[in-house]
């Protein structure tokens, strides 16, 4: 069966690279623009593995994080967190809100599916 | 959907992200303190930063991250965003700006122009105050000087890893392992791995990590289970296994933490060399079994490894681990169960109440294909003519007026127009876009000429048709750059004028009877009458005893070859004259006036029609035919007596009004309607302003009233005919043609029908049949 990633961020650029860079590899792909719509999707689209951006409108990537983890079901799926910044702290931020792993932009399609195969099985 | 194409939508998404850009930090300008406002700055030029990572733009990228740095300082409460702080910042985006359409149209951007910005910013960013005035170069003229040989950008190119809190960021993979290294250096490290609960917690699995590790080199495995209490003890989520790897690779030992860089914070991690005695241990190399972690559906070929005990057991271990967090999940799946249907309903509502949410904020959009579009819009258009076809032939077969037919079709004609309304309303844009690329004008030409101008906008959010908006930029472009190198004296000036020094540029756009008003004023001096005067008289355009009204004055500058400016500067120069803004003003179907107060400015009033797909005509008989002549060329329309028409040249004839003469054109002989001319007494005169101000008197045989027609172009559906500007059908069912005014005067001075003229041209691209 098709993985399935659900992707959230609000860069039409970026959500349609993962599109196509996802489905290349053979995963299915659920997206949403921010972190609201993230967790609304979340409920029907039960994915296997989650990719977040962490800059967005609503409900940024700390918050969306936060909120999978609260939520029982989906508290143990792997979170990679697309970001820009190199900077330790916000990575620091992300772990502390539960992200599993990170994806260092420049959005490389190798390095995006090298971690999620990291974080799946 | 490929490279190119995201990278099409990269470069939209930059044009939306500058303008947010801009609108942010023009707010932040006005006192803004929210920091949401803040924020959608930031991410503005995060994500154009992260786009233009993805496609290699590394002049984009490394400007972006400068830029981004400094407004992180802004959002974390470092940097106060002073006027100063934020001239600096505009100036910036503007280069940002500069930098997308260079990466995108190619070219470059000034090099200089992108580094002194680059430096203002990083002082920004160090808590270095800018000392105003804009002045770029003059707070440190040396070190500018001596950086710029350097070849190499101010900033890092890339976002480069720098550590603070001990993090070290490994760019991981996969790619060279077990390649070109060369195979004699093979040593041993001795892995210790601990998870803690908090790895699991975050979706880290460590039968994944140790899958992982495997891929390093040829590894044997331990696993320590001591640690496990009785299964009544347990913490379903605890964390109690830890391993012992030793591995055998010619990688490095960073290599081997950085299969476990996702993991570092949640586990005890030791890497060591192992001794040289290592390898006598008594542990069996196994080549990890991956199958494991298919969902033990392979669990039979788990068996064919021929894998050694202590490796099925290391991993059954993991997969233990693994499975306890499942059976965690599980339970309080279980729990939840009961109170699951509970939850549905209230989803449920809740999902309905986000919907009523979405459908209440105004940033709901889909984008549509805009051929879909206009084919909605001709097909309305189709339908209008049709309804009107089907109410007269209803008039003309029954006359007993049965009312039912007779509301139904009353109910048909009031919905049509509702639908006319709404699909017209979808190709109606806010002037934002337009209004926002003239805050960069403003600045620039502002600086150029060494003037201090704010520009307030008012009305953005006002729609119009987006071929009017198109249509717009460039003359409001030039109108902009004429109030500020014209229109707003110098600041010294203004001060001895007991004005404020800095000028103040007003764009404002409203709805007014159906139509958009546009309204540039400045605070500047006004118009000076007496040299605008003096100059027509120069240049033979008035004779130099012309009697004028200030308004007639006033509106001279909109004359051809009219220019007030004593030398032609670079800015509002251009051989452009307002008259040209004027003639594309009238293309669009709009007009524009002037009114200025001497000493305090003057303001232009542009008013243009909402859509260019219909158009307010005037219908009117020339022998025999229906044309239908556009409502904004019409002055007025007058009923000729005999004593007003003379007689000039061989068959030219003028008509007096009110103590001046103006020729009078008979439309039905420039079409070649007839070969004889009318007579003037028997027919309607309107009286046209036409390109160049010129006034003439089209000569009609008859008013038929006056409607709303849907403009279909002629030259898509037939041929261009010269003197017709398009076509339309009205409610007989009949093609009426649309009468080109500028093509018609222009004939009637002895020249022949163009084959174009401005106005066939913008309605050609309106009309979609």
């Amino acid at each position: 069966m098709k993985k399935k990633v659900l992707t959230v961020d609000d860069s039409r650029t970026i959500r349609n690279m993962l599109l196509v860079t996802l489905n290349n590899a053979g995963f299915e792909t659920i997206q949403a623009e921010d972190g609201v719509e993230g967790l609304e999707v979340l409920e029907e689209c039960n994915p296997d593995v989650i990719v977040t951006d962490i800059n967005m409108p609503r409900l940024d990537g700390f918050g969306f994080i936060e909120g999978v983890r609260r939520n029982e079901r989906y508290r143990a799926v792997p979170i990679l967190v697309l970001t820009t910044e190199s900077d330790a702290e916000k990575k620091n931020r992300a772990r502390q809100a539960g992200a599993t792993g990170w994806i260092v932009k420049p959005f490389d399609p190798a390095k995006l599916i090298d971690a999620i195969e990291r974080v799946t099985a | 959907m490929d490279m190119n194409e995201i990278k099409e939508i990269f470069f939209q998404e930059c044009e939306e992200q500058l303008a947010e850009l801009e609108s942010g930090l023009l707010k932040l300008n006005d006192g803004d303190r929210d920091p949401e406002t803040v924020n959608a700055v930031f991410r503005a030029v995060h994500s154009i930063k992260g786009g233009a990572g993805a496609f290699g733009l590394d002049d984009l990228v490394s400007f972006a991250h400068v830029f981004e740095t400094t407004l992180d300082c802004v959002r974390s409460n470092k940097l106060e965003p002073t006027q100063d702080v934020l001239k600096v910042m505009l100036r910036s985006a503007d280069v940002l700006a500069d930098l997308v359409s260079a990466s995108r149209d190619g070219g470059s951007v000034e090099e200089s122009r992108t580094r002194g910005l680059l430096k203002e910013l990083e002082a920004l960013a160090r808590g270095e105050m800018p000392t105003g005035g804009g002045a770029a170069e003059a707070p440190k003229p040396a070190p500018a000087k001596a950086a710029a040989p350097a070849p190499v950008p101010a900033a890092a190119p890339a976002p480069a890893p720098t550590d603070e809190s001990g993090f070290q960021p490994i760019p991981f993979t996969f790619d060279g392992f077990g390649a070109d290294e060369p195979a004699e250096d093979l040593s041993v490290f001795e892995v210790s791995f601990k998870p803690r609960r908090d790895l699991y917690a975050k979706g880290n699995e460590a039968a994944l990590l140790l899958r992982d590790l495997s891929r390093v080199g040829e590894m044997s495995i331990n696993c320590d289970m001591d640690q496990l209490p009785a299964f009544d003890k347990m913490d379903p989520e605890g964390a109690y296994f830890s391993w012992t790897i030793q591995v055998k690779t010619a990688k490095s030992e960073q290599d081997i933490r950085t299969v476990f860089e996702f993991a570092e914070w949640d586990c005890d991690l030791d890497v060591k060399v192992a001794d040289s005695s290592a390898e006598e241990l008594p542990m069996v190399p196994v080549p990890f079994d991956l199958s494991i972690l298919d969902d033990g559906t392979s669990d039979a070929d788990g068996d064919d490894g021929g894998a050694a005990e202590a490796a099925a057991q290391a991993v059954a271990a993991a997969e233990t681990a693994t499975n306890v967090t499942k059976m965690a999940a599980a339970a309080a799946r279980v729990e939840k169960k009961e109170s699951q249907a509970a939850a549905a309903a209230a989803a449920a509502a809740a999902n309905a109440a986000n919907a009523a949410n979405a459908a209440n904020s105004a940033g709901q959009t889909i984008r549509v294909d805009l051929d879909r579009v206009d084919r909605l819009i001709n097909l309305v258009g189709e339908l209008v003519i049709n309804q009107a076809m089907l109410s007269q032939s209803v008039i003309e077969n029954d006359t007993t007026g049965t009312s039912s037919i007779n509301m139904g079709l009353e109910e048909l004609q009031q919905l049509t127009r509702e639908i006319q309304d709404s699909v017209m309303a979808i190709r109606a844009q806010p002037v934002k876009p337009v209004f926002q690329r003239m805050s960069r004008i403003v600045r620039e030409v502002a600086d150029m000429v060494g003037k201090s101008i704010r520009l307030v906008t008012e009305g953005e959010n006002t729609e119009v048709d987006k071929t009017v908006i198109d249509k717009l930029a460039e003359p409001l472009t030039h109108m902009i750059r004429n109030a500020v190198d014209h229109g707003i004296e110098s600041p010294e000036r203004r001060e001895a004028a007991g004005k404020n020094p800095e000028g103040t540029v007003k764009l404002t756009a409203k709805h007014r009877s159906g139509r958009i008003v546009i309204e540039l004023s400045d605070d500047g001096a006004g118009i000076n009458r007496e040299k605008v005067k003096q100059k027509a008289i120069d240049k033979d355009l008035i004779p130099a005893d012309s009697n004028l009204t200030d308004e007639e004055i006033d509106n001279l500058i909109f004359m051809p070859g009219f220019s007030t400016a004593d030398k032609i500067s670079d800015i509002s120069g251009r051989g452009v004259g307002m008259d040209v803004v004027k003639r594309s003003i009238q293309a669009l179907g709009g007009r524009i006036s002037i009114s200025s107060r001497p000493g305090n400015g003057s303001t232009f009033t542009m008013s243009l029609p909402l859509t260019l797909a219909v158009l307010d005509g005037m219908v009117v008989t020339v022998a025999g035919q229906t044309l239908v002549v556009p409502l904004t060329a019409i002055v007025e329309t007058l009923q000729p007596e005999a004593s007003a028409i003379h007689s000039f040249g061989a068959n030219q004839r003028l008509i007096s009004i009110r103590n001046s003469f103006c020729p009078l054109v008979d439309v039905g002989r420039i079409l070649n309607f007839r070969s004889i001319q009318a007579n003037p007494v028997e027919g309607v005169a309107l009286l046209v302003e036409s390109e160049g101000g010129g006034q003439r008197a089209l000569m009609v045989d008859a008013i038929q009233g006056q409607r709303q027609v849907v403009i279909k172009s002629l030259e898509a559906n037939y041929t261009h005919v010269p003197g017709i500007a398009a076509a339309t059908i009205l409610g007989d069912g009949r093609v009426a043609l649309i009468l080109d005014v500028d093509a018609v005067v222009a004939a009637s001075r002895g020249q022949s029908l163009r084959q174009d003229s401005g106005m066939k041209a913008d309605m050609s691209l309106a009309a979609t049949g």
